[in-house]
């Protein structure tokens, strides 16, 4: 008995062997890949005959995922910042008719920088009522989704907006560089400069903090005031370049372009495995997720499915690859 | 000497209430528990010990249906039972008063005590008042008013815990578990608690008493069970062994006098580090000045709300000062926030380590790099490498023990996730550091280090301000103590002055 009571050396625990390893990993986090590949080799296997696999195809499947894509990285930002925005469909139909409006009247570069612009306002308004005033992502954005809306279909008297611009139109989705759309171009270039912004600057890490405690964050230093206008303010610009590249790409600028997007948006970020809660964020797998939102559209449509049953196999799919992605 | 057996027969009534045995549990293949057994008395106060992550937690929780065990066997009143949900503890007799408190605070205290069990009123709806009643019974048999029909949010923590005392009660608890129950009550409201307990156990009610302060543990347990790297070390009454022998037991070496007070030179005649010059701030800072040299540990003395962690708050700019300065190195500062305190070279380790401190679902790394990243940038980007290479040193440095700095900080135990805090803003080179309550629940191991990481910042020159409900861990790094009261500086005393807690306590007390 008395040899009980001296002091154990603690033994450590042996190094993991490759197959406890593997075991360990957890395939959770990975599940929207997976879910993606799967539905893609599906349609493969029984769309194959409706031309599902063709080049011009699977082309189609990126550009209509593009302006879904550009909210979504912005959307990123703000949902792992644990804010939500719900006005960026809205702003895509302003910027986009304000664009038009501006070119037709002061020409090209003018028209680039109010569609911008407009969206830059629109997100640094909603920025300034969260942080300084401290209302409520949620409320101040779904007031905005009505300002915006409401605007863009006031100032053009609902009427669709013509871009007689050919530069306009190339720049922003109609035209293609060598095989690649310019649609795909920009999509790649949000991602890109997005994937880095949040995965290795400074600015990304505190994005990150601010979402994951607010209060600790704060005491640590981070101005996360600062952060959250930061983050609609990004989110709103990178709105209105999706408004942008719908009026390039259907050369007209009209207020419902974008409308409901911010819905697609948010369940892509979720479905990339952000954290709807905020912390944990990542721009592939929004990437990803919207992807296999615009994989799963196309699918349906050359399925010859009506947009009504669409809309259910797409609930479901969505409902799936969360439920499935789940932590225990 | 320290026998693994239970002495037999010390009491007459020794029948065991809950008899744990052999309990296994390993999570993703560490091993957490290795056939621990406990045994609860019916009536006892049982005391259960240990370090961070000696397995406390895990084994309460397989008792309260939480995790499920391995293997091992638990008998409740000699009868076997299976554990497997909260609602089989409850309907067994199992009760726990939280630490983090469990109560909503919207609701009031009869609704938040009958959750889920709401009595039946007419047309078979709930019967509020139904459960008024039945919770004033309660509540009347603990022998203490408390207003049924108030919202939870009104009353202070000691209330919300006699609260979660009687819920357990009105669910016909015959164990309670209660998990640092002391850690948020004033001096009074501890006499009360253990007058309480005191009855409780009159009553026939066990409880099983988790904490890590040693004279509670003294005053009121029978027995205690010490667990260490998952496994049980020892079952004795309190009666047969010593403080030494308990301390020991739980770090697994011999500390000696690690909280005692050592006599420091470096105490006089620095430069003065920081100074506040008639702050005011909101209701609870009221005209304090005090002086801070290079080389000094101050103590900050006093009861809860004498304005301890809001002189802190007003220091680190967290709270503005409505009037009075600040002062570093003798220059007015202007902290209106945290950033510009950083900036004037202060840290604080705040109260709350989980709200405040952390960002719990981050891993260690980036937690500890969350002020660091200025020195992990090139150009716009951040270095990863670098941030790597910084994580590990400051790891290292103060021996947080972590296997892999990727892994979220809340899979750390309580002392751990502190050291982490201590790292990630010691890392930042603060010439003042404050700390509020660093060693509240922590280990008595993890306590001794963190004492002595407060005397090294102090000999490499650098000042420091350290509040405590601790008296011993006042008194063993304090050169200076200011006993706080209501917002202003009531006493200041060198440490050479005070020659036993019971001096401070009355100083603080102001008797």
């Amino acid at each position: 008995m008395s040899q009980q009571s001296t002091v154990e050396p603690t033994e450590k625990a042996p190094a993991p062997s490759f197959k406890e390893r593997l075991a360990s990993v957890d395939w959770r986090r990975y599940i929207i890949y997976i879910a993606f590949v799967v539905v893609f080799v599906l349609f493969a296997i029984m769309l194959g005959n409706e031309g599902f696999l063709s080049r011009n195809n699977l082309l189609n499947i990126f550009r209509q995922t593009a302006t879904i894509t550009v909210i979504a990285v912005g959307m990123t930002f703000v949902i792992s910042c644990a804010e939500i925005d719900l006005s960026v469909g809205s702003i895509a139909g302003l910027s986009s008719v304000v664009s038009a409006m501006t070119i037709a009247n002061y020409g090209l570069v003018p028209g680039i920088i109010a569609g911008l612009a407009v969206g830059a306002l629109v997100g640094a308004t909603n920025g300034a009522l969260v942080s300084l005033l401290g209302i409520p992502s949620f409320l101040v954005t779904l007031g905005m989704l009505g300002i915006a809306f409401g605007i863009a279909q006031w100032i053009t008297d609902s009427a669709p907006q013509p871009i007689l611009d050919d530069t306009f139109n190339t720049i922003f989705g109609g035209g293609d560089i060598g095989p690649v759309p310019g649609l795909l171009i920009w999509m790649a270039l949000a991602v890109t400069v997005g994937a880095v912004v949040l995965a290795r600057t400074k600015f990304g890490r505190q994005v990150l903090a601010t979402g994951g405690n607010r209060m600790a964050s704060e005491f640590t230093g981070v101005n996360t005031k600062r952060i959250k206008f930061s983050v609609l303010l990004i989110s709103g610009t990178m709105a209105s370049l999706a408004g942008m590249l719908y009026a390039g790409r259907l050369q007209s600028g009209r207020f419902q372009w974008g409308s409901g997007d911010e819905l697609s948006a948010i369940a892509a970020v979720i479905l990339g495995g952000t954290s709807l809660f905020g912390g944990s964020g990542t721009i592939i797998g929004t990437l990803v997720g919207a992807l296999l939102i615009g994989l799963i559209n196309n699918g349906l449509i050359l399925a010859g499915l009506e947009s009504s049953q669409q809309q259910v196999i797409r609930g479901v799919i969505i409902i799936l690859a969360v439920a499935l992605a789940r932590k225990k | 000497m320290i026998a693994v057996q239970t002495p037999e027969g010390s009491t007459e009534d020794a029948r065991p209430v809950v008899q744990m045995h052999g309990i296994n549990k390993s999570f993703y293949g560490v091993p957490v528990l290795r056939d621990v057994d406990l045994e609860i008395r019916r009536g006892e106060v049982h005391a259960l010990a240990g370090g961070n992550g000696a397995g406390k937690s895990t084994l309460m929780k397989i008792l309260q249906g939480v995790y499920s065990k391995d293997s091992g066997e638990i008998f409740i009143e000699g009868e076997p039972v299976q554990l497997n949900t909260i609602q089989d503890a409850r309907a067994a007799g199992i009760g726990m008063v939280f630490q983090e408190f469990s109560l909503i605070p919207s609701l009031t205290v009869a609704q938040n005590i009958y959750l889920t069990v709401e009595p039946k009123g007419r047309f078979g709806l709930i019967g509020d008042r139904e459960a008024r009643r039945r919770a004033a019974r309660v509540f009347a048999d603990m022998d203490v008013v408390v207003d049924c029909a108030a919202l939870v949010g009104s009353l202070s923590t000691a209330y919300w815990q006699l609260t979660e005392i009687a819920k357990a009660l009105a669910q016909d608890a015959r164990v309670l578990i209660m998990d640092e129950p002391t850690a948020s009550l004033a001096r009074h409201e501890v006499a009360a608690l253990f007058t309480l307990i005191g009855r409780l156990k009159a009553r026939g009610i066990s409880i099983i008493y988790i904490s890590h302060r040693m004279d509670e543990v003294y005053r009121i347990a029978d027995r205690i069970t010490i667990l260490r790297d998952g496994k049980r070390l020892m079952t004795e009454p309190l009666s047969s062994v010593t403080p030494e022998q308990i301390v020991e037991g739980i770090v697994g070496r011999q500390v000696h006098g690690a909280l005692e007070y050592r006599e420091r030179d470096a105490s006089t005649g620095g430069e003065v580090l920081l100074e506040a010059v008639d702050l005011h701030s909101g209701q609870r800072v009221n005209g304090i000045s005090f002086e801070l040299r290079a080389g000094e540990i101050i103590g900050l003395a006093g009861l809860m709300g004498s304005g301890r962690t809001e002189l802190a708050r007003c220091l680190f700019g967290i709270d503005r000062p409505d009037s009075g300065e600040i002062r570093v190195r003798g220059k007015a500062v202007d902290v209106s926030n945290p950033r510009a305190a950083i900036q004037a070279g202060l840290a604080l380790i705040p109260e709350d380590r989980r709200e405040q401190g952390l960002v719990l679902d981050h891993s260690v790394r980036d937690n500890i790099l969350l002020p660091l990243l200025d020195q992990t940038t090139q150009g716009p980007l951040l270095d990863l490498g670098a941030g790597k290479r910084l994580a590990k040193k400051l790891i290292d440095r103060f021996e947080v023990k972590v296997t892999d700095p990727d892994k979220p900080v809340r899979s750390l135990s309580g002392g751990n996730q502190q050291k982490v805090v201590i790292a990630k803003w010691l890392g930042t080179e603060p010439e003042v550091l404050i700390m509020d309550e660093p060693t509240a629940g922590v280990d008595i191991g993890t306590k001794s280090e963190i004492v002595a990481i407060i005397r090294r910042l102090a000999d490499s020159g650098r000042g420091v301000i350290v509040i405590s409900s601790e008296y011993p861990e006042l008194l063993a790094v304090s050169d200076r103590v200011l006993v706080m009261r209501d917002g202003t500086v009531a006493q200041e005393l060198r440490r050479t002055d005070i020659p036993d807690e019971e001096t401070l306590q009355l100083a603080v007390l102001g008797v």
